[in-house]
């Protein structure tokens, strides 16, 4: 086997006839001609090389720019033809056949530039073309390089992780003594694959002290992935907190507030989610340049729209029924059954698509195992900026001022001037508009269907209930610690046994604390 | 405004001679007419009741057995429940059991268990399916766990006094959390298929005509005992504290009834008649499923009992014949609009008809008195 390497090496060297030239005629007839073995064999001998400038014509080959028209192998950008081999202009050739490049081709292309990029003078490049070898499987040529480029390595930090990644493959190294610093040396990485890659080592070794220096890295990189995985949880539990906030923020005012029971409060999330999906419609068919931008436009839609439909229900429906919450709470159901079917009509049984903007889909890496996406951040970020607004319209503003003495004395509210029922209308508008708002967060992380509401109702009603009646700051606690106890419970025990635990402890909970929670004291109770 | 006559009084409805002779007539439907038009008369003949009305009518009875139950808790103790499909299905699941067992050895994989622990690769019965190849046993657990789970929630519930809106939301949350736990395979109740494919009962096999004509008397004696049943309750002295509880409940607190063992008496009663509801569903319509319990399935119930008129007792049997007949109507013609028609008619009933068709009747009588005056 090594022999065979030998030879090929040899055979490269052999055909690569000018050293200053990056990937000279052969290389790229290599890379080309759809051999799996020579196309490794061309790349493994351009990492070798270590030249730079192999770099544009990977990635040429990358976004399918190279073209083989007889020998010649061409570039074709656009208008642009140039030669691959010295980019002088060439002729656009009559027949150009494409070079195909197979998923496994283009990992190992990625893999070869960020090998090459390694020796850049970048510090910023070197540390990405790392990162970007973090999955990579390295064999004895490519651990070589790494020693390499270990070698000429000034950043610590940079060094480090390339120590780190030659260790990942000398652990099966035939050489004890490597194994034992390679060991050693990946104590302190974070990384799932580093835990697999120990373990696996451990089941099979049976050097004594080099088992023990196993089990002592495997701990330690054990503990610190669990740090990151408990750190994922919390942020899962929070991200899922905070929309269960966005959809518990619109209860609070209409059910705790107003104390209509609003079974549709669901369906509002729905319009607000379908509300998002046709401004997206919208932009991508008159608007492709500001596309990036069209959540800016569909949060106000999706308030309005949903705020309007809660009119509607205010004005037909729940004003009969003030004082009657039972019937409230049939009448609203058969509101959501009504909007549900309606979507259906309108928009088909099938989840429609809703794109997150491409600035919000990615995600940060803050260890290995501990990433956080985007568009959960810029949830929670949302969901804090709703509540500090409308904590801000409920405390200092007049609506705010008229609602909250509305709620606490009708009729003293109405003996001093305020239009009651207008103040509804608007409180209700209101609660709708948010519930809109929580359906513009749920359409960028999940289905969005004409059932979509269904699934949250049960999980708001319990927020607000266990937060207790008629104040927000109950609210945020309740749907935050629902959201991360959730998470957690989750984690240890599966979605469903979750699910029912948490209900298990609202019904103990409010063993404990009744009053507070539910029921009105005193006269109030009748 | 529309007219709201005062509530009749307890003691006349069902009561007067029609009403006897409307139960009679019923009862003759039931117990004679039925089954000579099904198993006697020709098919060709235009009295022929089809097996397929027989099943259709078999079930209805069955949800007019929960919107009786309903209306028991609802419109005479003022307890909204959104949960009753739980106490439905795991009486349909408890007897379903029994159901399964009966199978024997006939279901695909050949084998002494259901065919979905087949194909669980479980090697024994779970300790819960103990004993559930007794028909009396399974009979007598489809009625006592859907009991036994509402006297245990209902008395932490009541004990904190939980009502209104709360309790509806809780009890809704439970049925949709049950309907979580038996969505999953490993609970051992069959997953999202549930249990079906029953092949006998008693050994007789279910599927004949005669097997079929018998459970469906069994049925409407016992939804027209339970009618008789729950007259009695609600007319006695207990239903007057009920009616006294859902009006004014601290008052009837303050007078020193202890209205926790009066609440919980009838809800547990209302769990056992949807358990016996369930148990008599399962062998008719031969599926159980967790899409019982689902949230939307429980809630239908009180549009039955609101329909017909809450508190009458007739009235949510009527409720869940007209609801249920426009049900199969629509999803078998213009399914589309079916949602669309229940939910108008959650809106129109509660808004328009707030005694329901009872009501309606009622007003429609006072307005030709009034007239004859």
């Amino acid at each position: 086997m090594r022999m065979l390497r030998l030879l090929a090496g040899l055979m490269l060297l052999a055909m690569s006839a000018a050293p200053a030239m990056a990937l000279d005629r052969g290389g790229i007839a290599q890379l080309t001609g759809g051999d799996p073995d020579e196309q490794r064999k061309a790349l493994d001998a351009a990492a070798a090389q270590g030249d730079l400038s192999a770099i544009p014509f990977l990635r040429d080959l990358l976004a399918d720019r190279v073209k083989l028209a007889g020998d010649a192998a061409l570039i074709v950008d656009g208008d642009k033809v140039v030669d691959a081999l010295d980019r002088t202009p060439a002729e656009r050739p009559a027949d150009a056949e494409d070079v195909s490049t197979s998923n496994s081709l283009r990992l190992a292309i990625e893999e070869t530039i960020a090998l090459l990029e390694l020796a850049s003078p970048d510090r910023a490049l070197r540390l990405e073309a790392v990162k970007r070898l973090q999955n990579a499987e390295f064999d004895e040529p490519r651990l070589a390089l790494l020693a390499k480029a270990e070698q000429k390595e000034r950043d610590a930090g940079v060094r480090d992780t390339l120590r780190q990644m030659r260790a990942l493959g000398e652990l099966q190294s035939p050489d004890r003594a490597l194994r034992l610093s390679a060991a050693q040396a990946l104590r302190t990485t974070i990384s799932g694959r580093v835990r697999e890659a120990l373990k696996t080592r451990l089941a099979t070794e049976e050097d004594g002290e080099l088992r023990v220096a196993l089990t002592r890295s495997l701990r330690n990189v054990e503990s610190s992935l669990a740090v990151g995985e408990n750190l994922g949880v919390v942020f899962s539990g929070l991200s899922l907190g905070s929309i269960l906030l966005l959809a518990a923020l619109g209860l609070a005012i209409t059910y705790g507030l107003m104390g209509v029971i609003n079974m549709a409060h669901g369906e509002m999330m729905m319009i607000g989610a379908y509300a998002t999906y046709v401004v997206q419609n919208l932009f991508r068919a008159h608007l492709p340049d500001y596309f990036q931008w069209y959540l800016a436009a569909a949060a106000p839609a999706a308030f309005i729209v949903a705020a309007l439909v809660g009119v509607a229900i205010e004005r037909t429906v729940i004003r009969f029924l003030y004082g009657r919450a039972l019937e409230t709470l049939l009448a609203t159901w058969g509101v959501s059954l009504i909007l549900m079917q309606a979507v259906r009509s309108l928009f088909g049984a099938q989840n429609v698509q809703v794109e997150n903007p491409a600035w919000m889909s990615g995600r940060v890496f803050v260890t290995d195992n501990l990433e956080l996406p985007y568009n959960r951040i810029v949830i929670i970020v949302f969901s804090v900026g709703v509540l500090l607004l409308v904590s801000y319209l409920l405390a200092r503003t007049r609506l705010g001022l008229f609602v909250r003495a509305v709620t606490q004395n009708r009729g003293m509210a109405r003996c001093v001037g305020v239009d009651s029922s207008r103040i509804d209308t608007m409180a209700f508008a209101l609660g709708s508009g948010l519930a809109g708002l929580a359906g513009v967060a749920l359409s960028q992380v999940g289905n969005v269907g004409p059932d979509l509401g269904q699934h949250y109702i049960v999980d708001s009603f319990m927020v607000v209930v266990l937060g207790g009646v008629g104040q927000l700051a109950g609210a945020v606690y309740a749907a935050l610690g629902l959201g991360v106890a959730g998470k957690i419970l989750e984690n240890m025990s599966g979605a469903v046994l979750a699910e029912i635990a948490l209900l298990i402890f609202i019904v103990v909970f409010i063993q404990k604390r009744p009053q507070g929670l539910f029921a009105l004291g005193g006269r109030q109770a009748d | 405004m529309l007219y709201i006559p005062p509530a009749p009084s307890l003691a006349t409805r069902l009561f007067d001679a029609r009403g006897w002779i409307a139960f009679c007539v019923a009862a003759l439907a039931i117990f004679v007419a039925a089954p000579l038009a099904n198993l006697v008369a020709q098919e060709s003949s235009f009295l022929h009741l089809s097996d397929a009305s027989v099943a259709l009518v078999g079930k209805f009875f069955c949800y007019a057995m929960l919107a009786l139950a309903m209306d028991l808790v609802w419109g005479y103790a003022g307890i909204l429940s959104l949960g009753h499909g739980i106490f439905f299905a795991l009486g349909g699941y408890a007897f379903g059991m029994y159901l399964m067992r009966q199978i024997g050895q006939d279901g695909s994989y050949h084998s002494d268990l259901p065919d979905f622990m087949v194909f669980l690769d479980w090697k024994a019965y779970p300790w819960f399916w103990s004993f559930t190849d007794h028909f009396a046993y399974s009979a007598a657990l489809a009625i006592l766990a859907p009991a036994g789970l509402a006297f245990v929630f209902g008395f932490f519930a009541f004990r904190s006094r939980i009502k209104g809106v709360y309790f509806s939301i809780i009890t809704q949350a439970l049925t949709y959390a049950m309907m979580l736990l038996f969505f999953r395979n490993e609970t051992g109740f069959g997953g999202n298929n549930g249990f079906t494919d029953f092949k006998r009962i008693l050994d007789y096999p279910l599927a004949t005509p005669t097997t079929r004509m018998i459970l469906f008397t069994l049925t409407g004696a016992c939804l027209l005992a339970l009618l008789l049943v729950s007259r009695f309750l609600v007319t006695s002295k207990f239903g007057r504290v009920l009616t006294a509880i859902r009006e004014a409940e601290s008052r009837v607190m303050f007078c020193g009834y202890d209205t926790l063992a009066y609440k919980l008496a009838i809800w547990t009663f209302s769990a056992a008649i949807c358990g016996l509801a369930g148990a008599l569903y399962v062998p008719q319509v031969g599926i159980i499923n967790p899409s019982e319990m689902s949230p939307a399935a429980s809630i239908e119930i009180a549009i039955w009992a609101a329909v017909g008129g809450r508190g009458t007792l007739i009235g949510p049997l009527i409720g869940a014949f007209l609801v249920n007949g426009a049900k199969s109507f629509f999803t078998a013609a213009i399914p589309e609009y079916w949602l669309f028609f229940l939910g108008l008619l959650f809106v129109l009933v509660t808004l328009l008809l707030p005694r329901g068709v009872i009501g309606l009747f009622d007003t429609l009588a006072a307005f030709r008195k009034e007239r004859a005056r």
